[in-house]
């Protein structure tokens, strides 16, 4: 039975650098992923876009891919497929296109796009109110504030893609797993209706998406990875029935641990699964060992896709700074927390949230986890968000004071005031696939 | 006599963020593990261990200027991938804001399975064919 190697060497923007360029090496891969893009990275990247017409896209890659120059010219049948265009794949392509030529490379590079809602978004409004999925509010409550509004397209515009012959694809906004999913989608010639198989597809894409945290990153038992320098990054052995084998190039590999906690990570229903392709079940595949560092997974099943696309929208939500200082000695929760509230105080400014932590104190699971008694040394961690720059700007200022005016033991105050941040927040919705229109452009 | 046991020894787990809620899923090491956790850990449970963290989109501490706590509703539902021997929680408005918003160190719930592996639980009767070396990974 055919199989085809798919591996995946970035899980977000700011992932390793390195991991890709060993993947290809190490990796004997038919198709290269990466994927560049968390639910906020496009708010990040459309502000880019507004700067400079030639941004706007996950600009790692092109570095990744000049560093992957030589690989290529040792496997011309290595394909990449990535989701670093961002909010401008085009221009991310011409300069892809740039760097393979420079290297005298001859690679058909296609741009996958149409999930950039945000021109269309006020002709849209009317009919299709992109009520947010968690409060249900309509979108025009915040629509002036909007900065992008991102459909999650699916696999077939990459399939088609490959279809016409591309080498590297580059996309927008798609759904993480789909990135496994669309070269399956080519290379098998399923139909768009094999729910099984685009289930089992899309199991092995949520498996690879976050790179390395399926092949020893996070594990549980973390005192079994013998070298942490070279954690590795997952491949998948993805055979035309949809079963496959999953694996990595170096590290610990995959288990049964690490791959159920990758399994169920970020899933709400594991039974309904939502991607642009399939309803996947997570509950009905089977896993079995192969080897130390590798599992077999088979029999997932999957129902028909839903008519709608998930919509990511970021809107404009204030300002927001976050300072630390860090505080010893005896009493040291009780100086910070003093420390805390004295440096809100001093700035004559009611915030609309603030927070003070203890960091070393239980300040990830705030009031679940009870500080130990008697902790000589935290570090004091203050935050606001407000919609006044000014007032944000002003809570700055109120840290590198304390070093002289507050409790003993204060010190490292050495970075200078934090950075003052706009907040982009979250807006989830839904809109009728009927609506969006996926286009692959091959450029010449 | 008493034991004293926390849910780590029975189960290992991953914890992430979708907007402001989280999901964490415990994996139990065995299927006697797994068949002693689906009536232990119940939606209500874990509901109730997270109870101080579910505190809007607001801070874990009381305003110094206004005194107050925003509070919100516990949500939990519970999922089951028995293929896996997996429950999966999903918390709803636990994170105070989510990746975008929240004042917490921890915005994305990247740390909540690991607290919640440090439940203490009360030990059942055969608790010792649910230890992980009982059925090392396969």
């Amino acid at each position: 039975m055919k199989t085809i190697r798919i591996g995946n060497g970035c899980g977000f923007w700011g992932d390793n650098i390195d991991a890709p360029i060993r993947l290809a090496q190490r990796g004997n891969l038919d198709y290269l992923t990466l994927e560049y893009l968390a639910e906020l990275t496009m708010s990040i990247l459309a502000l880019q876009k507004e700067r400079d017409a030639e941004k706007g896209y996950a600009g790692d890659f092109l570095d990744v891919l000049g560093r992957l120059t030589p690989i290529l010219q040792q496997q011309p049948s290595l394909k990449i497929i990535t989701n670093a265009g961002g909010m401008n794949p085009a221009a991310c392509a011409h300069r892809a296109q740039e760097i393979l030529q420079k290297a005298a490379l001859t690679r058909r590079i296609a741009v996958v796009s149409g999930d950039d809602l945000l021109p269309r978004l006020d002709a849209l409004l009317p009919e299709h109110p992109f009520a947010n999925l968690d409060t249900g509010e309509l979108l025009t409550t915040v629509r002036p504030r909007v900065v992008s509004a991102n459909a999650y397209l699916g696999a077939k515009p990459i399939a088609d893609a490959l279809a016409q012959g591309a080498d590297i694809v580059i996309t927008g906004r798609v759904a993480d797993a789909s990135l496994t999913v669309g070269p399956a989608l080519h290379e098998f010639g399923w139909a768009w209706d094999d729910w099984d198989r685009l289930s089992a597809a899309s199991v092995a894409g949520h498996l690879i998406e976050c790179g390395a945290q399926v092949c020893g990153g996070l594990w549980c038992n973390w005192q079994e990875v013998a070298d942490w320098t070279d954690i590795g990054s997952p491949f998948v052995d993805l055979a035309e029935d949809g079963s496959f084998t999953i694996s990595s190039d170096a590290g610990p590999g995959v288990n049964r641990e690490t791959l159920t906690e990758q399994l169920l990570y970020e899933v709400g229903d594991p039974a309904r699964y939502l991607t642009p392709d399939v309803v996947a079940d997570f509950t009905s595949v089977s896993l079995a060992k192969v080897d130390a560092r590798t599992m077999r997974v088979h029999a997932a099943r999957g129902t028909p896709a839903t008519d709608s696309y998930k919509v990511s929208i970021a809107y404009r939500d204030g300002f927001t700074a976050s300072g630390t200082l860090t505080i010893a000695g005896p009493d040291a929760v009780i100086k910070a927390q003093l420390a805390g509230a004295a440096l809100l105080q001093r700035t004559g400014q009611t915030f609309e949230r603030s927070n003070v932590e203890c960091l070393g104190g239980g300040a990830c699971a705030p009031g679940v986890i009870a500080p130990i008694k008697g902790l000589t040394e935290v570090v004091l961690r203050v935050s606001v968000h407000d919609r006044r720059k000014e007032a944000v700007e002003r809570f700055t200022k109120e840290f590198a004071p304390l070093v002289t005016s507050g409790p003993p033991g204060v010190t490292g105050y050495t970075t200078g005031r934090p950075a003052v941040r706009e907040v982009f927040a979250y807006w989830p919705a839904l809109v009728e696939k009927s609506v969006v229109q996926a286009t692959v452009e091959v450029l010449p | 006599m008493k034991l004293f046991l926390n849910l780590g020894s029975l189960a290992h787990g991953r914890s992430g963020d979708k907007g402001n809620h989280a999901n964490i899923a415990v994996i139990a090491y065995t299927q006697a593990g797994y068949d002693w956790l689906r009536g232990y850990l119940t939606a209500e449970r874990v509901a109730q261990y997270f109870a101080p963290m579910f505190v809007g989109h607001v801070s874990n501490v009381p305003s110094p200027q206004t005194g107050t706590l925003e509070t919100c509703p516990t949500k939990v539902v519970r999922y089951e991938a028995p293929n896996v021997w997996g429950l999966n929680f999903l918390l709803y408005d636990i994170l105070a804001g989510g990746a975008s918003r929240s004042l917490r160190i921890d915005t994305q719930g990247k740390t909540l399975a690991l607290t919640l592996l440090r439940m203490d639980i009360d030990a059942p009767p055969n608790f010792a064919d649910m230890l992980r070396d009982k059925e090392k990974p396969s």
